[in-house]
């Protein structure tokens, strides 16, 4: 495979992590998400794996296999039995004003390119011009939890923040350190048994997953 | 070899604590393991104090001038903690508020916290730097909502969403600087060790360091409590029980504070401008400010006390960030005794809410006459914290202000006026509930003296006499952070 | 001066013509084997506009001029689109003068024509028909000119042909501008065109028509080009489709092997886009009006999208 059509491939991936990144901020379904958010973990782990296989940085298909093992099928699983367990599969989130999120989302987009300009100048990796799609997908992650009222969506947000951090740290620099990237998905995974317990605790103390109804804490007056 | 024992023993005792469970001894093994901690990390001061800078574990952990005496404080604070949460969680036991399985839980999770403090400090790579500091939100994120009362399950969630948002923001800045480090020390590992950093530093590309540090700013600074990014750090401190509130405000933002000056120390060099600084002194003024007036509407008592925990996290940032030998001296020296004196408050108001069995403070009266430790100590206590001589306090403040009038005169009236309110919020509050008669409503109780008394000792003692071997340490730090 | 190209032209607009109504019927015929009736043929259409055009024209009493003169309008600015969209070749004389900005701005006219027709007459289908109409419109149109403008970044001008020589000439390689240009024209060609799952042609009923609603009072003749026209419409869109997208066959000469070839390469992919259109038509269910918003408003994101990969990827 040659630099020139790997680069391309590269680029087609980061396009359709973009879209799902977009997909799950006005999706309403819960396994409609997380089906979503697995496709995102696909596309990120192949295009990792092409990255290592066109720079032929060997750690890398490491990173690939723990993303596709993962993103791709553990966390999913792990939501998935969650979501039935809790019978909140008919949960259907109101989303306020699609449109305008997606405007918002847009501008996120456009904002994170010309941040990550220098970077994009400095840099001579196939990978580079993707970094902004990976910053892209960090802040489109950030508004999804924050528009979104429901703790499993907003854990979703936060897993695919996780997943555009990591498209940034290949397309910077081909991957962080080994032990870097294997300490952060060991957080990752301690992450995702706090966000099952948690799971529960909320639904039997609120009788729902909706974050709205925590709302105690407040400045008092 | 002193530095990995320091890390091994919180470890190991988590993992003894995990298996001993909710045992009548359990409280004492938590001390001992803590204990052992503290001993290990004088040993690696002793070892410092005599030779210097080390480096250990094929060079994965470090520890130098700066970090040595934060690690002494964070094993020092986690002793006397798990001496004052032995009676108080019983306490808390007794009146049915936990089971056996979530001691248990406490108990190891409270060591695991110790443990990725440590790592945070200790560590020489500045990605996991980044791993640790999410360890230790996700170790107490669950110590939070130990209660599982409505409110105590808010505020974990939010501290886990805010402080996971805030820290993924840091995770990009960290890949951003590795992209720097890359350039000029190649790939691999070696990049991303402090150590190579600091030497290379101004061959880092500043473009690239200036946006890192914009990422980190707001990644650790979330974790410091800065205000605006503060709005998990009073429920989470109030919410949790007390000796990890305790832990939180004394140790995990001195963590946080932590990394962000090294990490700040590396934007400098490479940039060779004061804007970095100016972040820094922005976001902590801001802090001051905010975090002074949000004090004088609280009801709550830990509340309360988490403002102000804001409020001198604010201080010390505003202090690195102004930079010079006199800030940082202050700002170094402000971490520490914030941490004793904010960890001595926490102490006496659990066994001041744990006797009114409240929070609120219009409830809480007459604690001398009832108690006299938890009485004066806080009496004492929030003298210190709010800067009167002659405690640690007022010496660390008087040097920032010192340092402030020189560099920036501009900024002296609202700094004054954060430190005024403050004062003043403070004792409007305290008066009434350590003055006064004992109402109907409050238990007597035996309290952990022991805690109070160590820590206010040392602020006074840091006030009136600074040791040698601190002076020294400090001095040093001072010449590595310029 | 060579006379080929104005021949082609004329010839492009004769296929178009006829063509138009075999497609829509191939539409339905598809339509009704996936759904298991059974059809009427390709060829229905046809005795349709013929029975159409055989009958008087029914006036309302109050109609003005716009009225009858919407239906020759609306036919007309059909047939130039025709002549614009490179079906055949690329090398078209009328395709030089009018981009694809001129193109949309034809539908545009042809639309508020029809709008204001169905306001004419003053009963209320008429009104919320075209209040709906112009609703999606305002909605499409930018979407429209967006995905446009991705495609012509892409290739560096907005002439239809040239577009289609830029696919043609250039390295077959895989473009997320142009993927999402492409997923946003679809979204927005079953808008403009009235199909599922933005309005049912198939339908009458009161609630839910929109193109249906504006034209509910015409007949005879007038009817039959309102109609023919929209047949056309859905032509020239599968044609626009192709033409930008997949242009592969289209002849850039004027010599009579490649026209055939063409012709073939037309009719062939013509039917595959009938295909897919009946998928997409049978695989969804047509939304609540006030979901539009949201579904126009993704071919928005999915066209500006494409813009930005195009500077952030390419």
């Amino acid at each position: 495979m040659n630099l020139s059509v790997a680069a391309n491939i590269n680029s087609f991936l980061a396009a359709l992590v973009l879209l799902t990144a977009f997909g799950m901020l006005v999706q309403r379904r819960m396994y409609g998400l997380i089906h979503l958010f697995a496709w995102q973990g696909l596309f990120l782990s192949v295009s990792t794996a092409i990255v290592g296989f066109v720079a032929g940085k060997h750690h890398l298909y490491i990173s690939s296999l723990l993303t596709l093992s993962l993103k791709v099928v553990l966390l999913p699983y792990i939501l998935h039995v969650l979501i039935h367990r809790l019978r909140i599969q008919k949960e259907v989130e109101t989303v306020v004003n699609v449109p305008l999120t997606m405007l918002i989302g847009i501008g996120l987009v456009i904002f994170s390119y010309h941040l990550t300009a220098p970077v994009r100048e400095l840099s001579t990796l196939v990978t580079r011009s993707t970094l902004a799609v990976a910053l892209a997908t960090v802040m489109i992650g950030l508004l999804m939890m924050i528009t979104r009222r429901h703790a499993v969506t907003q854990i979703i947000g936060f897993l695919a923040m996780e997943n555009g951090l990591f498209f940034a740290a290949t397309s910077a620099t081909y991957g962080m350190p080994l032990v870097v990237e294997l300490g952060v998905a060991l957080d990752i995974l301690i992450a995702a048994f706090i966000f099952g317990i948690f799971f529960f605790h909320i639904h039997t103390t609120f009788d729902s997953l909706d974050v709205e109804k925590m709302a105690r804490l407040k400045e008092s007056d | 070899m002193a530095l990995l024992t320091l890390l091994g023993i919180p470890l190991f005792a988590a993992i003894i604590l995990a298996f001993v469970g909710d045992r009548r001894y359990a409280p004492e093994i938590n001390i001992a393991g803590s204990a052992a901690t503290f001993a290990a990390g004088m040993g690696l001061a002793f070892e410092v104090y005599l030779h210097g800078p080390t480096l250990a574990g094929n060079k994965f952990f470090f520890v130098d001038a700066f970090n040595v005496y934060l690690a002494v404080l964070t094993s020092f604070v986690s002793m006397t903690t798990s001496v004052f949460s032995r009676r108080y969680m019983r306490r808390e036991r007794e009146h049915g508020r936990v089971g056996s399985i979530r001691m248990r839980f406490y108990h190891a999770m409270f060591q695991v916290f110790i443990f990725a403090m440590l790592l945070c400090l200790l560590t020489n790579n500045v990605g996991v730097l980044w791993i640790a500091m999410e360890l230790a939100t996700l170790s107490t994120v669950l110590l939070v909502s130990l209660y599982r009362t409505p409110t105590a399950i808010e505020a974990a969630w939010k501290y886990f969403i805010l402080c996971g948002v805030g820290i993924a923001q840091a995770l990009f800045g960290t890949v951003l600087l590795y992209f720097a480090a890359e350039k000029v020390l190649g790939e691999g590992g070696e990049a991303l060790l402090w150590t190579n950093l600091s030497l290379v530093s101004d061959r880092l590309e500043p473009t690239v360091l200036s946006l890192a540090f914009v990422f980190l700013m707001v990644g650790y600074g979330t974790k410091v409590g800065l205000v605006p990014l503060h709005n998990w750090l009073p429920d989470a401190h109030s919410e949790g029980p007390t000796p990890i509130s305790a832990v939180l405000s004394g140790l995990l933002l001195n963590v946080a504070l932590y990394a962000l000056v090294r990490c700040k120390v590396l934007v400098d060099g490479a940039t060779r401008t004061h804007h970095a600084g100016d972040i820094m002194m922005g976001f902590g003024l801001l802090s001051i400010v905010v975090a002074a007036f949000s004090l004088l509407r609280q009801k709550d008592i830990k509340r309360m006390f988490s403002y102000s925990s804001i409020e001198h996290m604010g201080i010390a940032t505003f202090a690195f960030g102004l930079g010079g030998p006199i800030a940082t001296f202050g700002g170094l020296l402000h971490m520490l005794v914030h941490s004793l004196a904010k960890s001595a408050i926490f102490f006496t108001v659990g066994h001041a809410s744990q006797m009114h069995r409240t929070q609120d403070m219009e409830k809480i009266k007459g604690l001398i006459r009832g108690n006299p430790l938890v009485g004066w100590g806080l009496m004492f206590g929030v003298m210190a914290i709010a800067g009167m001589p002659p405690f640690g306090v007022f010496t660390s403040e008087f040097l920032i202000l010192t340092a402030t009038i020189k560099d920036a005169p501009l900024l002296t009236p609202f700094l004054l006026l954060g430190l005024v309110v403050a004062f003043a919020a403070l004792f409007r509050r305290v008066q009434p509930m350590v003055s006064g008669e004992v109402p109907e409503n409050q238990k007597p109780m035996t309290v952990a003296h022991l805690p109070v008394l160590l820590h206010m000792a040392l602020v006074l003692f840091i006030g009136l006499y600074m040791p040698e071997f601190l002076n020294q340490w400090f001095h040093t730090a001072v010449e590595l952070l310029k | 001066m060579n006379v080929y190209p104005l021949l082609i032209e004329v010839l492009q607009v004769l296929i178009l013509l006829s063509a138009a109504p075999a497609f829509v019927g191939w539409v339905r015929v598809l339509k009704c084997w996936s759904q298991g009736r059974s059809s009427a043929g390709v060829f229905q259409p046809y005795r349709d506009l013929a029975k159409l055009f055989s009958k008087d024209v029914v006036l309302a009493e109050n109609a003005s001029w716009i009225f009858r003169f919407t239906p020759y309008l609306v036919f007309g600015a059909a047939v130039l689109a025709g002549g614009i969209i490179p079906i055949l070749s690329t090398d078209l004389p009328l395709a030089a003068t009018a981009d694809v900005i001129v193109l949309v701005a034809l539908f545009a006219i042809a639309r508020f024509f029809t709008a204001l027709a169905g306001m004419d007459i003053g009963t209320a289908f008429g009104g919320m028909g075209s209040s709906r109409e112009m609703t999606i419109a305002s909605l499409a149109e930018p979407a429209m000119l967006m995905a446009i403008f991705t495609m012509s970044l892409a290739s560096r001008s907005t002439s239809l042909s040239q577009m289609a020589q830029a696919v043609l000439s250039g390295q077959p390689v895989l473009r997320p501008s142009i993927a999402f240009a492409l997923l946003a024209f679809v979204l927005i060609a079953l808008a403009e065109t009235g199909r599922i799952p933005v309005d049912n042609p198939a339908t009458h009923l009161e609630l839910t028509m929109i193109h249906e609603a504006m034209i509910l009072e015409y007949s005879g003749r007038h009817l039959a080009l309102i109609e023919w026209a929209s047949m056309m419409k859905l032509f020239l869109f599968a044609a626009l489709g192709i033409a930008a997208f997949a242009p592969w066959g289209i002849s850039t000469t004027d010599a009579f092997l490649p026209v055939l070839a063409a012709f073939i390469f037309m009719t062939l992919k013509l039917g595959v886009a009938g295909v897919v259109l009946v998928l997409i038509e049978t695989g969804l269910a047509k939304m609540r009006l006030f979901r539009l918003t949201e579904f126009l408003g993704s071919a928005f994101l999915l066209a500006t999208l494409g813009m930005l990969s195009y500077f952030i990827l390419e």
